[in-house]
């Protein structure tokens, strides 16, 4: 496949569980195609260099740097990003966990931070700190000091494990 | 920044990306994981008029164990070598290094071809390619086939021996030898950051293989004696590697921590480790 340069290419990708197209030039950034033209403005851009972590998204399931990536690059792959979490307005056990241990401030970097634990509780189901901290070394967050953090996922972890996210997750959409 | 204008072509197969390298020589780059070459093209470091994806290249996406090494090949993904569990026996110094490699979402996508071609001069993979006596495999559409020692690709800070025209379709990693203890260490600001110092370890009865990687402007790699004379060739090696000043790390820090991490990596005593 050959995508002239200042052209726009046809892309077709699976965003959260849906088929969506646009047309990018092949320098757009993942990042940027995923905010402009799809709408997913839950992808933060920071230093479009991979070193901040807020642009992680999913690819094909697997935690990415999106500003590392081409939005050619993702034509048939599928793609979750922070939007993907709640369901119906009902934030995820792992978005409740970041509310009650106050693990965001401004919240710049938390949608990355959670496409990140999203894939790594999955290949390390029950986490110690240490794993935690080192899954974290690749976000930047200038608010939390990462306290708050670590206490929501490790705690996250602790709940799927004993199975009681669920019930969680119904009763208490929102706890301020 | 946003990367200047480029033509980007998906490769089916190695011989097209052989052939656009051919065509297009300096003027074309090969996006394999883009850990490195994504920033230098958003930051517009690096303008070249044609990209080149190899990541759906499945010839490139090959890792085996044969003839006495491990060849890694173009598209494999740093990921892929974690997951793998014989790993830990086959290449130990690697499976001991991975982790140290950026962080766990720069390692699903990164490569380890595609860091040996950046060859920047602090990264774990050409430390390790170095240290034991790993080749790099050159091809080329025209050209013969070239297999270059590690220590003669890696020319300097982002320089190598690869020439316009040619793709690094594999590395090989020489396989475990026998009654040798394979160790890695580094120094960070931050786990996942680029090492200040990184120190990779071949320990044999008779001396210490050890390369030092982040001080030269290229990994280094020598063999050490051991016991009373060992403090002595650490310094003598730590000054040999011209060490700078920088933002990070004094040059004198740099040669300190060379000489040691360096000793207590190569005394600390050997843990009954998995092999």
């Amino acid at each position: 496949m050959h995508a002239p340069a200042e052209q726009r290419t046809e892309i077709e990708l699976e965003l959260n569980g849906e088929t969506r197209h646009g047309r990018a030039e092949p320098r757009t950034q993942l990042c940027d195609f995923l905010r402009h033209d799809l709408g997913a403005t839950g992808v933060h851009v920071g230093c479009e260099h991979g070193v901040c972590g807020a642009c992680t998204v999913l690819v094909d399931g697997v935690a990415s740097r999106s500003c590392l990536m081409l939005a050619v690059q993702a034509d048939g792959r599928r793609i979750d990003t922070v939007e993907s979490l709640a369901r119906d307005d009902v934030m995820n056990d792992l978005q409740q966990a970041f509310s009650r241990h106050h693990a965001l401030q401004c919240g710049f970097c938390t949608s990355g931070i959670l496409m990140s634990c999203v894939e790594f509780l999955q290949r390390v189901p029950a986490p110690d700190e240490a794993q935690v901290r080192d899954m974290l070394s690749g976000h930047l967050c200038r608010c939390t000091g990462y306290t708050g953090i670590v206490r929501a996922v490790l705690e996250v972890a602790r709940q799927r494990q004993s199975g009681e996210s669920q019930q969680n997750a119904s009763e208490k959409p929102y706890d301020v | 920044m946003k990367a200047a204008s480029f033509d980007y072509v998906r490769a089916s197969s190695k011989k097209e990306v052989l052939q656009l390298l051919h065509e297009h020589g300096e003027d074309a780059r090969v996006l394999a994981g883009g850990q490195s070459l994504m920033a230098t093209l958003n930051m517009r470091l690096t303008q070249p008029k044609v990209v080149i994806d190899i990541n759906r290249v499945d010839e490139l996406n090959r890792i085996r164990n044969e003839s006495g090494h491990l060849a890694v090949g173009a598209a494999v993904r740093q990921v892929q070598l974690t997951d793998r569990a014989e790993l830990a026996r086959e290449v130990p110094l690697l499976a001991r290094a991975l982790p140290w490699i950026g962080h766990f979402q720069t390692r699903n996508r990164g490569t380890v071809c595609g860091s040996v071609a950046h060859a920047d001069p602090s990264a774990e993979i050409p430390l390790c390619l170095v240290t034991l006596g790993g080749t790099v495999v050159l091809e080329s559409l025209k050209g013969k086939r070239r297999e270059v020692p590690a220590a003669d690709f890696f020319q300097g800070l982002l320089t190598t021996d690869r020439k316009p025209g040619e793709l690094i379709s594999e590395v090989r990693f020489p396989l475990a030898e026998d009654g040798t203890d394979y160790r890695f260490q580094e120094i960070a600001m931050r786990h996942g950051d680029f090492a200040l110092v990184a120190l990779a370890l071949c320990l044999r009865a008779d001396g210490a293989h050890l390369g030092v990687g982040g001080v030269a402007d290229r990994p280094v790699a020598q063999t050490l004696p051991l016991g009373d004379d060992l403090p002595d060739a650490l310094n003598t090696l730590a000054w040999s590697l011209g060490a700078q000043d920088d933002v990070h790390a004094s040059a004198a820090y740099r040669r300190q921590l060379v000489r040691e991490l360096g000793q207590r990596l190569i005394e600390e005593p050997s843990h009954a480790r998995p092999r």
